[in-house]
């Protein structure tokens, strides 16, 4: 592959910090997507401390299954790290593979929440019955939202992969995805500690 | 996403290739004018959807402003009732009169045509009935249930359809690559999917006044505060609910559009380019930007919440045992209201500075291009506009005193409100300081410059005076805020919009505003305006509260209303004299003066160095390099009295000093600093 042609108004890009505008652009969207996460867990707070009757979360979720779903999507972190340093030694099929197995994880991480939320439904939590229901389902549904957003990003990446016209050139892609990947794992910690743990 | 990890050189072989290859471009309309990623097209997309909206958001001013003055169901005055008693009448003659008393006057045309046929208080008395209009039939007076909506999407429409991306999506886009040196936004499909996902917000806001018979859109204030937002009532119907998705797809589009100002204005700068080579404008843009990105996504969530409560049978903001018109609401209980207010004002207070901050850095370039001199303290300019975009993150509380805030917290708010004086201050001293004797123009742009500058001083006065908690719980809900937001967003930020307007008119159509159109513009707006929103203190001090349909039947307030009409006179006036300015710019469109050089205004910066429109890619070539700062007027070493960014201080001097002297070769080294710093 030769070098893709790089846009017109790009020819005088400067780069602080090392960080090409999708880089930055992939950060700065990070920061305020973390706001909208701010606010939610903001909210939750609140209304937590100002109800009495709120229920101890682990009588109610399972914490060994989600203490899983969590270990999961932190292995899919690192296999993401490993994509993008096979990539950028040229390694396309390290790449795949890599990916593969982050794609898998945020796939499983997902079928884990579905079959959480079929199980609290059944069990009579639902959306609409109270505010320890409706935070859980607000916030893990939210996240759940940007791992699906994930997923969809890994399936593009590794379409790109292997019909090659994803190549070290283009490890940039991989970097800015990998970024909002380990977002999304980071953000997964603060909820399962604050809506599951505490 | 797909550029390499080298860049080519600036200015390399392949640059000029581009360049010469770039006439050869020839797109379809719809991709030029309409699905354009040109960021100037979307700048003028933004700046032609916004005055429509603006005649909108300024049509309900108008219903609002009659219906006070002219409410329905008005009772005859005191002095009109003492009047018929000098006349002799009494009893049952008397209780007639009252009775016919005709204080109604329908909105002039539209009242007709949305509410039915006026009938004369007799007729109706007599139980005709006219006409029905498009909303029902109440005599052609306004139902005190569309006057809800009348304010609400008043606000709504002024802040999210007009204010916000005129400045930032129209003069945002329009200036930053220009004024940068940049070809277009580091992003230009993220750019066009911004204006298209913020024209759905406006359709949707706009369609919500016909889903229902009434024409009840939203009608819970613009704040939209729970309860009352938070249920399905016929206040806040499926209106209510369009406004929340169209709020939110606002917000969705001005965190798109704020991604690409920063990275633009980070990544894409020309050569020589540094950032306090930066214009104001563009400064003031990428601190608004920045605002906007970390403030939206929490009004998003807000939304997304009251849009649950509203529909999905939580109960985020509805507090246990909420009852409306006799009906318990099943899925109320453990809710807090207040949490609204917080989550909802830790945005909307950082959005009132993403309404002001942009036309403070429109306006500080006016009134340095206009009276010829460098800015006055140009770094402490840009500092303070930090310090307010800063302290703007942790006011937000000022707007909670009433709400039963502890005491000390709310001296906390108080104390970082009252702060947010001193950056403001700064500007107000700089913007004097420039003007200070400087060659002043007296032209159209200016003028607006200076609207903006001496009422914004009369806003901020006022809003020091309602950052202490004990006055503003004395004045919390009249019309002494009314005025204060209004002296800052009308008189302030619409003026800088026209200012701006005026100002770049020449270089994005190639023509010129009528001067004396321009003028006459002024000074009855500002004649107008001052008109509408002065008085609004001094009721507000006598006790008017904001939001009532109606204020006829209260004795305490009957001395003010005299001024009530007169406001609302002033404000006919006020949207009238508007023509003047539309007829002005789409005029000048077809008819105005073209303009004979590129850079009719002698201004330094880089948007005046292109040719005129800008073509696609903004420059013909390669971007320009910028040599020094943009505020270079009247320096003393110089025969013209400016010296554009993009020569080398050595060429400028060479015109004015003897060939020994100046700098030989003007090879003009980037970033080679002036001799003389004005800065």
């Amino acid at each position: 592959m030769s070098h893709p042609a790089v846009a017109e108004h790009l020819l005088t890009e400067r780069r602080p910090l090392g960080a090409a505008w999708d880089k930055l652009m992939m950060w700065l969207f990070l920061g305020s997507d973390a706001m909208g996460f701010a606010a939610l867990l903001g909210g939750y707070a609140a209304l937590r401390f100002g109800d009495v009757n709120w229920p101890i979360p682990s009588q109610v979720l399972g914490i060994n299954f989600t203490a899983l779903m969590t270990f999961l999507l932190i292995c899919s972190s690192v296999t993401m790290v490993k994509s993008l340093e096979a990539i950028q030694k040229d390694d396309r099929v390290g790449c795949w593979r890599w990916l593969f197995a982050t794609f898998l994880g945020g796939v499983l991480f997902l079928a884990g929440q579905c079959y959480e939320y079929t199980h609290l439904i059944q069990h009579g939590v639902t959306f609409s019955s109270g505010n320890f229901a409706a935070t859980f389902y607000c916030i893990t549904g939210f996240h759940g939202c940007h791992v699906f957003g994930g997923v969809v990003l890994l399936g593009t990446a590794l379409a790109r992969v292997s019909s090659g016209t994803l190549t070290r050139h283009h490890a940039n892609f991989i970097e800015n995805v990998g970024l909002y990947w380990h977002f999304v794992d980071l953000v997964w910690i603060l909820v399962f500690t604050f809506i599951y743990l505490v | 996403m797909s550029t390499t990890a080298a860049a080519p050189a600036p200015g390399a072989a392949t640059h000029a290739d581009h360049g010469a290859g770039h006439g050869h471009h020839e797109m379809s309309f719809l991709r030029k004018w309409v699905f354009s990623t040109d960021h100037k097209v979307i700048g003028l997309q933004y700046l032609f959807a916004c005055i429509f909206t603006l005649l909108l958001g300024g049509l309900l001013a108008l219903m609002v402003r009659w219906q006070i003055a002219y409410p329905a169901g008005a009772k005859p005055s005191a002095e009109q009732v003492q009047e018929w008693k000098s006349q002799g009448l009494s009893g049952a003659k008397l209780d007639e009169a009252i009775a016919n008393f005709d204080g109604d006057k329908p909105f002039p045309i539209l009242g007709e045509l949305l509410w039915g046929e006026e009938l004369s208080k007799a007729d109706v008395n007599a139980g005709m009935v006219g006409e029905p209009g498009l909303f029902g039939n109440s005599n052609g007076m306004m139902p005190a249930e569309w006057y809800n909506v009348a304010f609400t999407m008043h606000a709504s429409v002024m802040i999210f359809l007009v204010i916000i991306p005129m400045l930032t999506g129209a003069f945002g886009n329009w200036v930053i690559p220009l004024q940068i040196g940049a070809k277009d936004m580091a992003f230009p499909f993220l750019n066009g999917l911004s204006f298209w996902t913020w024209l759905s917000a406006a359709l949707i806001l706009c369609l919500s006044f016909f889903i229902d018979p009434a024409g009840i859109s939203a009608g819970a204030g613009w704040t939209s505060y729970p309860p009352l937002s938070g249920v399905v009532t016929p206040t806040a119907g499926p209106g209510q609910t369009l406004w929340c998705i169209g709020v939110i797809l606002g917000g969705t589009s001005s965190i798109m559009g704020s991604l690409n100002y920063i990275t633009t204005i980070v990544n894409l700068r020309a050569p020589g380019m540094s950032l306090f080579r930066m214009p104001l404008t563009t400064w003031s843009a990428f601190i608004t930007s920045i605002l906007q990105l970390f403030a939206t996504p929490v009004l998003s969530s807000a939304m997304a919440m009251l849009l649950f409560d509203r529909h999905m049978g939580t109960s985020f903001f509805l507090p246990e045992g909420l009852n409306f018109s006799g009906v318990d609401i099943p899925n109320a209980g453990g809710g807090q209201v207040i949490l609204w207010q917080h989550i909802f004002w830790f945005y909307s207070h950082p959005a009132v500075y993403i309404m002001i901050l942009p036309a403070m850095g429109i306006v500080s370039d006016i009134i340095a291009v206009w009276s010829r001199k460098p800015i006055f303290g140009y770094r402490p300019m840009v500092y303070s506009m930090s310090a307010i975009a800063g302290l703007g993150f942790v006011v937000w509380g000022h707007h909670m005193f009433q709400a039963g805030m502890n005491p000390v917290l709310g001296t906390t708010f108080m104390i970082s409100t009252i702060m947010i004086a001193l950056p403001s201050a700064v500007k107000v001293f700089n913007w004097l300081g420039t003007l200070w004797g400087g060659q002043i123009t007296f032209s159209p742009p200016l003028l607006f410059a200076l609207g903006f500058v001496s009422m914004f001083v009369i806003g901020g006065l006022s809003g020091i005076y309602m950052a202490n908690a004990p006055f503003d719980i004395f004045i919390h809900d009249t019309y002494f805020i009314v005025a204060h937001i209004h002296y800052v967003l009308f008189t302030g930020s619409v003026m800088g919009i026209f200012a701006g307007i005026y100002h770049w008119y020449p270089k994005m159509f190639g023509r010129h505003m009528s001067d004396g159109l321009g003028k006459l513009h002024f000074w009855l707006t500002f004649v107008f305006m001052n008109g509408v929103f002065f008085p609004m203190h001094i009721i507000g001090l006598g006790g008017y509260p904001r939001r009532y349909a109606s204020f006829r039947g209260y004795d305490f307030l009957a001395p003010y209303e005299g001024m009530n009409v007169f406001m609302t006179i002033c404000a006919m006036a006020l949207g009238l004299c508007q023509i003047v300015f539309l007829f002005n710019f789409f005029w000048s469109l077809l008819a105005g003066k073209k303009v004979t050089s590129d850079n009719p205004w002698h201004a330094n910066s880089l948007e005046w160095s292109t040719t005129t429109p800008p073509p696609h890619g903004n420059w013909i070539g390669p971007v320009p390099t910028a040599y020094h700062g943009p505020y270079e007027y009247s320096h003393p070493n110089c025969k013209e009295d400016y010296a554009p960014q993009w020569m080398p201080m050595q060429r400028v001097y060479a015109d004015a000093a003897a060939p020994a002297t100046a700098a030989p070769g003007a090879s003009g080294a980037v970033g080679a600093p002036p001799p003389a710093p004005a800065h």
